[in-house]
């Protein structure tokens, strides 16, 4: 029995690892192509207008409800001890350093992630990529390269998109329903949140985006069997990008910490 | 041109190729004929590198292919065009875009230029002014022929074909054949074609090789194919399938 299932285990360890390290591979290979081989800016463009552009609407509201609802919820606990001044600098720092990036991630993964992985598993199952490499053209270069440029530079930008429509919203809650006085809300504000908290925010939505697309290609690169394949490739790569998205989250924090420490030093 | 030696594939326990020998010489038209699953598709993904063989070779103009990386065989890719079974065309594109993409690969930026080797081949495949059309407005005849275009506009040395005319009425069948001809006899591409139509087989080829249980059966012109009393090959060319269908002892 014991042997069943440290086989079962075992299994369950080395498919993790095997796929792990694929994913890592398509990492290394995407990088070392963007620097080494042609780079197609019409994708590009393209991709900047689909992760960016159309991610606007879900990235605001995610940003703002959030925003307002931490500010209601710290107004909430803080007014009782007399800190109500502080809900201001505790929305912005909460917002930059966590809310802001880790939301904003899950929301691409779940609107991104499934819409490069259903693509890209689409022209798998219908040969299309088979297309491409029989025309010289290497899957890597086209697909995911333009997808993976145009994710390190949108990331950051809707990040700070939502961070900043956070804030307002923090602000507009705390200030225009919750009666706090505006003054001291943005002063503490101001003087709290420091450029280190924004700069964590920024790396974190680059590491976040990194992870969404390579996970992202690399679930529609290996989809198979059909219009049931991709559609399994396409969960999967929600699930396992929002996964990363939080577990990377946890160790980012403890490392950018050491780099960038929170609070007023 | 290509030349195919001692190639074998399988796939988990089933073995799909058994040790393949295969030339074909520089404007020569190979037919490459055999049941339904019995690998005359992968042999032609194997002789293009989209898949590995488990052993054997695969030469090229002299060059042995097996073993080299996905950037290495986009050199050798560039002198093999293939035709995939179902065209294989890219959903997002028209029909222009599609067979203009590998000029925009290979870096023609010129609009000019483009659409003049587009219009060109468009009215080799009998498709002119459908230009603007997308892949899901397209029928399954002319799906192929568009995919056929896009493999010939960079003028490939050797075009491989897989099951050009499958699915298809006999009249489409024909056009496509004679297409092939064709373009045989305009460009003196050397082609491989996949079918087990043997109305196409016969029209197109040079030589043809019956594939069976993973191994070359029968090597020879289309009129040694046609006289041969093999009874398997009888069965083949006559679409008999009792002998198939007896018990094993009277067989």
């Amino acid at each position: 029995m014991f042997a069943r299932l440290f086989t079962a285990l075992g299994g369950k360890v080395i498919s993790f690892f095997i796929y792990a390290g694929e994913v890592v591979l398509l990492a290394t290979e995407t990088l070392t192509s963007a620097f080494t081989h042609k780079i197609r800016w019409r994708l590009f463009q393209y991709q900047i207008v689909d992760i960016g552009l159309r991610s606007q609407l879900v990235v605001m509201i995610t940003g703002a409800f959030t925003g307002a609802v931490f500010a209601a919820q710290t107004y909430f606990q803080f007014n009782k001890l007399g800190m109500g001044s502080a809900v201001g600098s505790v929305v912005s720092v909460s917002i930059c350093r966590e809310l802001g990036p880790v939301l904003t991630g899950l929301m691409i993964a779940g609107r991104v992630g499934a819409s490069m992985s259903a693509e890209i598993g689409t022209m798998k199952v219908t040969e299309q990529i088979d297309a491409l490499r029989a025309l010289a053209v290497h899957p890597i270069d086209y697909l995911v390269v333009p997808r993976t440029l145009a994710m390190m530079v949108s990331m950051p930008l809707l990040v700070a998109e939502s961070i900043g429509i956070g804030i307002v919203a923090g602000y507009f809650v705390g200030v225009h329903l919750l009666e706090l006085n505006g003054t001291y809300y943005v002063a503490n504000m101001v003087r709290w949140t420091l450029l280190r908290d924004l700069i964590m925010a920024l790396t974190k939505a680059l590491c976040f985006g990194l992870l969404i697309v390579f996970i992202s290609c690399h679930k529609g690169l290996t989809s198979r069997e059909g219009a049931v394949g991709v559609g399994r490739a396409t969960t999967e790569a929600v699930v396992n990008a929002s996964l990363a998205v939080l577990i990377f989250n946890f160790f980012l924090t403890m490392a950018l910490n050491i780099v960038f420490p929170a609070g007023f030093q | 041109m290509i030349a195919v030696r001692g190639l074998t594939k399988k796939f988990g326990r089933q073995e799909i190729l058994r040790g393949i020998d295969l030339t074909v010489a520089r404007g020569e038209t190979l037919g490459i004929i055999g049941r339904s699953g019995g690998g005359k598709s992968v042999l032609l993904k194997l002789i293009i590198g989209l898949m590995q063989p488990d052993a054997g070779e695969i030469w090229i103009d002299g060059e042995n292919i097996i073993g080299l990386s996905e950037r290495k065989l986009a050199a050798i890719r560039q002198k093999v065009g293939i035709l995939f079974q179902g065209g294989a065309l890219f959903d997002s594109m028209t029909v222009e875009e599609n067979i203009a993409f590998p000029l925009h690969e290979a870096g023609e930026r010129d609009p000019k230029v483009v659409r003049e080797k587009v219009s060109e081949i468009l009215e080799v495949i009998e498709l002119e002014g459908e230009q603007r059309k997308m892949p899901v407005n397209l029928s399954g005849g002319m799906k192929k022929r568009v995919g056929l275009a896009r493999s010939i506009i960079r003028r490939p040395s050797c075009i491989l074909y897989d099951e050009p005319t499958s699915g298809l009425d006999p009249i489409v069948s024909d056009s496509i054949n004679r297409l092939i001809r064709r373009l045989q006899e305009r460009f003196r591409i050397t082609s491989i074609v996949v079918t087990h139509d043997m109305k196409s087989a016969f029209h197109v080829a040079d030589h043809i090789a019956y594939l069976h249980e993973g191994r070359i059966y029968f090597y020879g012109t289309p009129k040694e194919l046609e006289v041969s009393s093999d009874p398997l090959i009888q069965d083949f060319l006559l679409g008999r399938s009792e002998r198939e269908l007896e018990p094993v002892e009277s067989t």
